[in-house]
Order: structure tokens, then sequence, then C-alpha cells
């Protein structure tokens, strides 16, 4: 877990810094050396949102802050920040050399906030833990320093049919946008209110500062983002109920809405069952017609199409995707792979989770963050058939190396542009579905 | 005199060697002038996100064909290499490598509990691992900001891995915190190829010069195929046999001096090579003297001639009548310190105005000590003064505040990024990244008919324009570009 690693598939704490990109009108403010952003900007690419990338203040740390600390930097650098942006939130991220010379960078901050700003500061020096990870250090330091200054005019639990939804990871998830809005649409196709908190659907720091309002919270995750389902759970005593893995397909966005659903009853929100039971049959219908019209092509198409997958993904793709892979397409995984550096206390779970896919057949699961390690594992097996491989744009060259199909879906990925495409819900299922068989058809000319 | 010492493992930084600066507001020729009677950098109250040493150290090693290379730091900080494996694959052509092999790229992968105990052994597991795994022909280990805080002796770590595996294992100090100037990457990866990569030569080949470039498109060999030699490309695509006997090239020349400064350098003074002083051939007048430095130090000074001719005699007439359609129109520059230069020297030629630039830092003179390679004061000295002139770190803020207020008709970059501004304002905005694209007569009129295009096509801008999102407030872009640049510059 802490050895060497090859081709990483996430970034370091900092990386977190895109989690606040992703909120409109929020900015990063990096307590960290000169090259933190970059590194960040480059992982992800496309990411600077509205005052990400070069736009967000940096204190760049050199010699001289190294050797009598950054504090009056930084004073500087946020105080100058009001002059020059206009915007809605500040969070002060740490990185390595300011948590390596013990600026004390909460005081600096509260002092701010003591005269009325929206600012809030997180630790996130790149060896404290990965982005997966301090994603949910950057939310619950939100919650803690911004969202509880605004307890009075937001009564907790005060809204049955309002629920906050943590899912995708901003960026890191290359669907996050169209993700967060599918899972949003959906719900609201109950009658629920959906505060999704990052990206275009979001409303912002007005939505934020409603969290305590929600009756429940929902977490699709098959580990990163609990701890906030945790500390929301203990500092305003809303229940959340966990969807181990991203939805695709029907099946398991049906599943997922009658979890949500039943959860929702059972918490008092005022919800027609019979409504909501008619607009899940509804998308299900739908969906039901094109893999119909479909099925011929699948079955048929002589020329040839892949009929293994191999994924490297994060933990919630490589359930999502291999259970849709394996009944609703007819691909099969076979073995998969998890980059995402899941703590072994998860691992389990995630293990018994892919065994509920299949009764007949056992999908070999290996947690590897070593993502090198994993294409060699790749190398050597061997299965009849035309593959399928499922990864980052690390990927591609593993892919050409064996002969096998590709498809482009995880980060970093410099071969695959993606804007509001959702991989969730029972039209993400179809646009799995058009990305594999389009790269597929694209091979023959 | 000369700053560069193979003896140490760690290169002197820009600032400490060059007297190289990141901030600075004036013009061109005062910048000139007050480079030659120790120009002093200012700081800023404000500032944003920096370039770091060690992606420019990076994209030097990562792209040597069969090099492995190890970020020693978190994981965090070997996040963008992704971005060089792409480049290696989809530009592998213009260098002739019909199998571009994966890039190895290895994080140690540094964790609190390592910030406390240190991470040597860790590098010394880390690097039996890769050698292991890989079979490469040469090791770089990139320092970064933790690793060096934390005090690693990564020098130690490296020799004994060299004695133990038989292969270089190159320590590269680049660690992020050390120097605001960020090619300062550039020479630490020479430094250490310098050091432990390039060989004595065994003889001298009459047939080859050394071009240290980036991953350019390759317009190096038909100009030299005139001459009867070759380029030798350093150091993007070369390998670790090839690199070693850069040695014994007959001479040394830069597509980019701010780039190549160290390693030109070390060339010459260590290993006997010369480097051809004039600044990369980036205007008619300046192709001049470059193509006539190139026929000295290979004694055809008549072929040199021939060439000119026939090449003005081809490409004049034509840039001539590009400039009948350029003519009066303004520009701005915004790019890294010697590429930067080469723009305004180009757009000078198109018959342009430049009403400023925005350019990464300044070198006072390289580390050759040469006049002759001086881009900016061949610029200034060919072409005439550039008003507005700014150095900045790309701090954004300030280009924002500068384009505001010029307004000019077209933005000419290089470096990500920074063309998103010139749209968000209606400016027709231009980046190439093949930095050889607009080198030699042939250039001027390429990048040229590029500019001509921007301009003329700038539908996309004035829609982007309109609904174009500004997080930059009211009262800064009414403020003066240098407000929260302190100091004071020598007088």
């Amino acid at each position: 877990m802490s050895g060497i690693i090859e081709q990483e598939r996430y970034t370091c704490a900092i990386g977190a810094l895109q989690s606040v990109v992703a909120i409109p009108k929020a900015v990063p403010i990096l307590h960290s050396g000169p090259g933190c952003g970059t590194m960040i900007q480059g992982f992800f690419e496309r990411s600077t949102g509205y005052a990400g990338g070069s736009t967000s203040p940096c204190t760049n740390f050199s010699e001289r802050e190294v050797v009598f600390g950054g504090i009056q930097r930084l004073r500087q650098i946020i105080t100058n920040t009001y002059k020059v942006l206009d915007t809605d939130l500040q969070v002060v991220l740490t990185g390595c050399t300011a948590g390596i010379v013990g600026d004390d960078v909460a005081s600096l901050v509260e002092e701010f906030r003591g005269e009325g700003r929206p600012i809030v500061a997180v630790e996130t020096p790149g060896f404290k833990c990965n982005n997966f990870e301090a994603h949910s250090l950057v939310v619950n330091a939100i919650i803690d320093q911004y969202v509880g200054l605004f307890h009075d005019q937001n009564p907790v639990r005060s809204e049955k049919n309002t629920v906050n939804l943590f899912a995708s990871l901003p960026y890191q998830d290359p669907f996050w946008k169209g993700n967060l809005g599918e899972y949003k649409r959906l719900l609201e196709g109950f009658g629920l209110k959906v505060h999704v908190l990052f990206g275009p659907k979001s409303e912002g720091i007005s939505e934020w500062k409603e969290i305590p309002r929600a009756n429940f919270n929902v977490l699709v995750s098959p580990w990163y983002g609990q701890p906030i389902a945790e500390h929301l759970e203990e500092r305003y005593g809303q229940p959340y109920t966990w969807f181990p893995h991203i939805p695709i397909g029907a099946n398991e966005s049906e599943r997922f809405l009658r979890q949500v659903l039943n959860f929702a009853v059972e918490q008092g929100a005022d919800i027609d069952e019979a409504v909501a039971v008619e607009f899940i049959r509804r998308e299900r219908e739908a969906y039901c017609q094109e893999i119909d019209n479909l099925a011929v092509f699948l079955l048929e198409f002589r020329y040839g199409l892949p009929n293994h997958v191999h994924i490297l993904h994060d933990a919630g793709y490589v359930l999502g995707l291999s259970k849709f892979l394996l009944h609703e397409v007819g691909i099969i995984p076979k073995e998969q792979f998890i980059v995402d550096n899941t703590p072994e206390k998860f691992q389990e779970q995630i293990k018994a989770e892919l065994k509920t896919a299949s009764d007949k057949r056992d999908i070999p699961l290996i947690f590897e963050p070593d993502a090198g390690k994993a294409q060699d594992a790749i190398r050597e097996l061997s299965h009849s058939g035309r593959g399928l491989i499922i990864g980052s744009g690390w990927d591609k060259e593993l892919a050409k190396e064996k002969h096998d199909d590709f498809l482009s879906a995880a980060a970093p990925s410099p071969y695959r542009l993606v804007l509001t495409t959702n991989y969730a819900g029972f039209s993400g299922g179809l646009r799995v579905i058009e990305d594999i068989y389009g790269a597929v058809l694209a091979t023959y000319r | 005199m000369s700053q560069v010492n193979l003896q140490v493992p760690d290169v002197a930084i820009r600032e400490i060697r060059l007297n190289s600066i990141t901030g600075f507001q004036g013009s061109a020729e005062e910048l000139v002038q007050r480079s030659r009677c120790g120009l002093k950098d200012k700081n800023r109250s404000f500032s944003q996100c920096l370039g770091c040493s060690v992606s420019q150290a990076a994209c030097m090693v990562i792209l040597i064909q069969d090099a492995a290379v190890i970020s020693h730091g978190p994981v965090g900080c070997s996040s963008c290499y992704h971005e060089y494996a792409f480049t290696y694959r989809v530009n592998s052509p213009l260098r002739g490598v019909e199998k571009p092999t994966q890039r190895k790229i290895f994080s140690t992968n540094l964790q609190e509990t390592d910030t406390v105990y240190g991470g040597a052994q860790k590098l010394a597991d880390g690097i039996r691992e890769v050698h292991q795994r890989t079979r490469p022909n040469a090791v770089f280990v990139l320092t970064t900001c933790a690793a060096g805080i934390i005090g690693d002796d990564t020098e130690s770590v490296c020799k004994e891995a060299e004695l133990e595996l038989q292969i270089p294992v190159v320590a590269i100090f680049c660690e992020g915190f050390r120097s605001k100037v960020w090619t300062t990457g550039f020479d630490a990866s020479y430094h250490g190829i310098a050091r432990k990569l390039i060989k004595p030569a065994r003889k001298r080949r009459t047939d080859v010069i050394n071009v240290i470039n980036f991953w350019g498109s390759d317009i190096f060999s038909e100009w030299f195929a005139a001459f009867g030699v070759k380029p030798n490309y350093i150091t993007p695509y070369s390998t670790v046999e090839s690199l070693a006997w850069s040695s014994e090239a007959i001479a040394t020349v830069q597509a980019c001096p701010t780039l190549g400064s160290y390693l030109g350098a070390a060339l010459e003074q260590e290993y006997g090579v010369p480097e051809i002083k004039a600044a990369p051939p980036y205007g008619v007048a300046q192709t001049d003297r470059w193509f006539r430095a190139l026929g000295r130090t290979l004694h055809q000074e008549e072929r040199a001639e021939e060439l000119i001719a026939a090449k003005k005699a081809e490409y004049l007439p034509k840039i001539a009548a590009l400039r009948q359609k350029l003519q009066r129109k303004t520009a701005f520059v915004t790019a890294g310190a010697g590429h930067g230069h080469a723009l305004l020297s180009i757009l000078s030629e198109l018959g342009l105005q430049a009403k400023g630039a925005a350019l990464f830092h300044h070198d006072p003179l390289y580390d050759n000590g040469s006049e002759e390679s001086d881009l900016l004061a061949q610029r200034v000295k060919d072409y005439g003064d550039v008003p507005n002139f700014n150095i900045c770190n790309k701090q954004e803020f300030e280009l924002v505040n500068t384009l505001n207020r010029l307004r000019p008709d077209v933005l000419l970059a290089r470096h990500g990024g920074m063309t998103l501004w010139g749209s968000k304002l209606g400016i027709p905005s231009l980046l190439i990244g093949d930095e050889h694209f607009s080198m030699g007569y042939e250039g001027i009129l390429r990048y040229g008919e590029r500019i001509l295009e921007t301009i003329e096509n700038d539908e996309f801008v004035k829609n982007l324009a309109k609904h174009a999102v500004n997080p930059y407030t009211k009262w800064w872009l009414s403020q003066e570009p240098d407000t929260f640049l302190d100091g004071s510059p020598c007088e």
C-alpha cells in the first residue's frame, strides 16, 4: 500500500482542491509549493472551472517560507484574493511544504472568518492521504467551518423530502457532472429535493448552507465519501442509506431507486409510493426498448465483438461496470483491478459485493494501486475471444499491445473528452454501450 | 566565470547562477539595458499557482527512449507525467521512433511516516524494484519538496544503487520551492545528464550537430543536410547511448536558448563541443546570422551564403505579400522567455505592431555569457523597442488586466492556458506548441499564415466572449497591472 507505485490513477491529498473547484463560485487557495496546482491541473486536464488551475491563488513556497514559515505570506495572499477575485467561498488547502514546516493555518483562517469571511482551512499535505480520502476532509471542513455558521436559518432535518447526495468525486470520476445530474433527476422523479452540492446542477453555496435541513443522506460509493455521511449523522443526526457502487443500467439503477425509496418512506418523507414505482417502471421500460432493439446486433454481429473485459478503475466503477456488462450486455468480466488504494477495512465488503454479481461464476478481483503491476498482470493473462479493456489513458497502450478493444473511462486520460456525459442510471448504461461499441465499430475501416 | 560545476550533485538555481528574475514591468529596451547592470527582481504581494521545476526536469528525462523515472515524493508530485507519456507516443513519428514504448514512470509514494523517519530506504528499495521490473538503461530520480525538506540523502542512495546495478542512477535535484524560475528544472536534469551520462569523446564526429530541444518537428535534418551534417536531437527521443556520445558532435545549437543554456555550456566546457552562440533563427535578420554562424563552425561559409540567398529568393517575396495583409495589426505575446523573444521578432517581420508582452522570466545572459545568444537584445536591435513589457511567471491576473487594457488584434501565446483569456475578451488567440514551426525564413511565412487565419476566423472567440465567465473583480481590472509588484529595479 505504501510502496513505490507506477502509473498512479489518483493524485495526492491536495488533489481534493478539485472538490472546491466543483462548487460554483468557490476558490481554492493553495498554501503550498509552486507546482502543486499545476500538477493537479495536469492530472485532470480541462479542470479549471471558475477559479481553479492558473487562476487559483497560491503562496508558492520558496526557501524563505520553508525556513521562516509561510503564515505572513498566506495572510497577504488571502487579503489580496478578496481584492482580485470575486468568489463566494474560499478554501485554503495546505501542501507538503506547509505541512512539514507546521504553519498554523487554522488560526489564521479563523481570524478572517471572524471578520465575516466565508473561508475554510483544510490540511491536505500530499503525504497524508490520496485525493479519494481528502475529498471527505474538504467536505467535512466546509461543513464544520462554513455550513455550521448558518444553523439559525437552516433547522436540522426540517425538510422531510430533502436529501444530500454524496456520490461521484468531482474530476476523479470523469463523468461526475453527468452522474450527479442524473442521480438528481432520478430522485426528483420521486418527489425528493436533492442537494448534489457540486457542479452545474448544484445551487452553489446556498445549497451548502441548507445541508442541515435534509431529512437524510444518500451515499453512493464503495468506500470514499463515507466519512462525510458518518460526520453528518453524528453532527445533525441525519441517517444515511448507502448504495455500494455506481448503478449502471437497469438492474442496479432500479435496485438503487428502490433502496432510496424504501429508506425515504421509513424516514417519513412525503412520497406517493405508487407514483414513485410508476416512475421507475417508465424509466426501465424506455431502457428495455433500446436493449430489445440492440439485442440482434449484440447476438449476431458476425465480424467480431468483445466477449470479455478487464477493468482498471476505482472500486465503484469496477463493481458497477462488472455487474452491468455481465448481465445487461453479455461481456464477461474476467480479472478486475481496483486501483484506487482502497483502505483494507473496506476490501472484504467490496469483494462480497462483487460475489453478488453471479452465483455461477467467480470474478477474480485484485486490489492494486500500482497500476503498472496491474498492467503486467493483464499482460500475462490470456482468454479466448476478443478482449476489452476499460481504464485510463495509460491502458490504451496496453490494449494496443494485446490487440484488445479499449474504452477510456478513468482518470487520467488525455485520449478522451468528457463534458456532461453520465454513466450512472438507466441512460448511463445505454451510454456505456454506445461508447464500447462505438469504439469497436471504429476499428472497422 | 562559468557557473557549470559538475563536481557537486545539485545545480545552482537560475536566480543565483544567472541572476534571472520573474518580476518586471517596463519596456524591452529598458530590460535589456538593466540586464547588463545588475538586474534586481521584484516580489508580488498577490500570486497564483506557478509552474514547478520538477515538471520541466521530468520532461527532459521521461522522453529519453530507454530510461525509467522515479519521482521521490508523495504521489501527487508525478501526477501530470502521464501527459509526457502521451507526448512521447503522439510525437514519435516526428523523430522516426516507429514503436514508441510505454513510459516507465514511478513514485516512491511517500507517506506521513516517511516524513518522520525518512524515505531513503524506500527510495533504495524502489530503485531496485524499478530496475527489476523495467530493465532500463538508466534510472533518473527526481527530488520533490517533501523529500528535500525531510533531508533524504538522495545522492548517496543513487550512488550506491549505481554501483550495485551497473547502470547510471542519476539524482536530479529539482525541488519546487528552491526556485521561482521553473526553467531551473531543465538545468537540473541537464546537470545530472552531464555528470552521469555523457562520456568523454572517443573521437570528433564532423557529421553530427547536437540540437537541444523539446519535441518539435524535424526541420534541422533538411537544413543540416545542405552542409552534409545530421542533427542529434537531445534529450527527448534520444537514447542513453546517443546521449553519452553527444560529446563527439562537432557543435551544439539551441532550439531555445533558455531551455538548453546549461547543457550547451556544459558540453562546451566539460566535453569540448563548441556551442553555436548565435541565437536561434527566428526572423530574417537572426536567420541570416544563424546560418552564417553555422557555416563558420562547419567551415562552409560559402555554402551558408548560397543557402541564405536561395531561401530568401524563395520566401521573401511571399513574406512581403503576407505583410501587406497583416500591416498595422497589433499583437500581444505571452510565452516563456526564449520563445517569447522569438515571437516578437517574427511579428515585426510580418508588419504587426507589438503592443506588449508578458514573458515568464528573464535571464540577463545565458550560461555561455554571450550577448550573441540574447534573443531579446537582438530583437530590440533589429526591430526596435517593445512597450508594456512584463515579466511575470504565469501570473494570470496580470495578463488579464493587461490584455483588457491593450486589446490587441491578436494574442500570440506559447504555454497552455493563456489563450483562454484572450478569447474570453474576444481577442483572436493563437498558440503554436511546436517551437520549430516558426523557425527560418519559411517559418515566418508559416507562422504569418496562421496569424492571418486566426484573425480572420474570429467568430468563435467573439461568441465565446459574449458568454464568458470572469472571476476577476471590477476593482482589479481598473488597477495598474503592476499594482502588486513591489521592490525597485537597479537604476
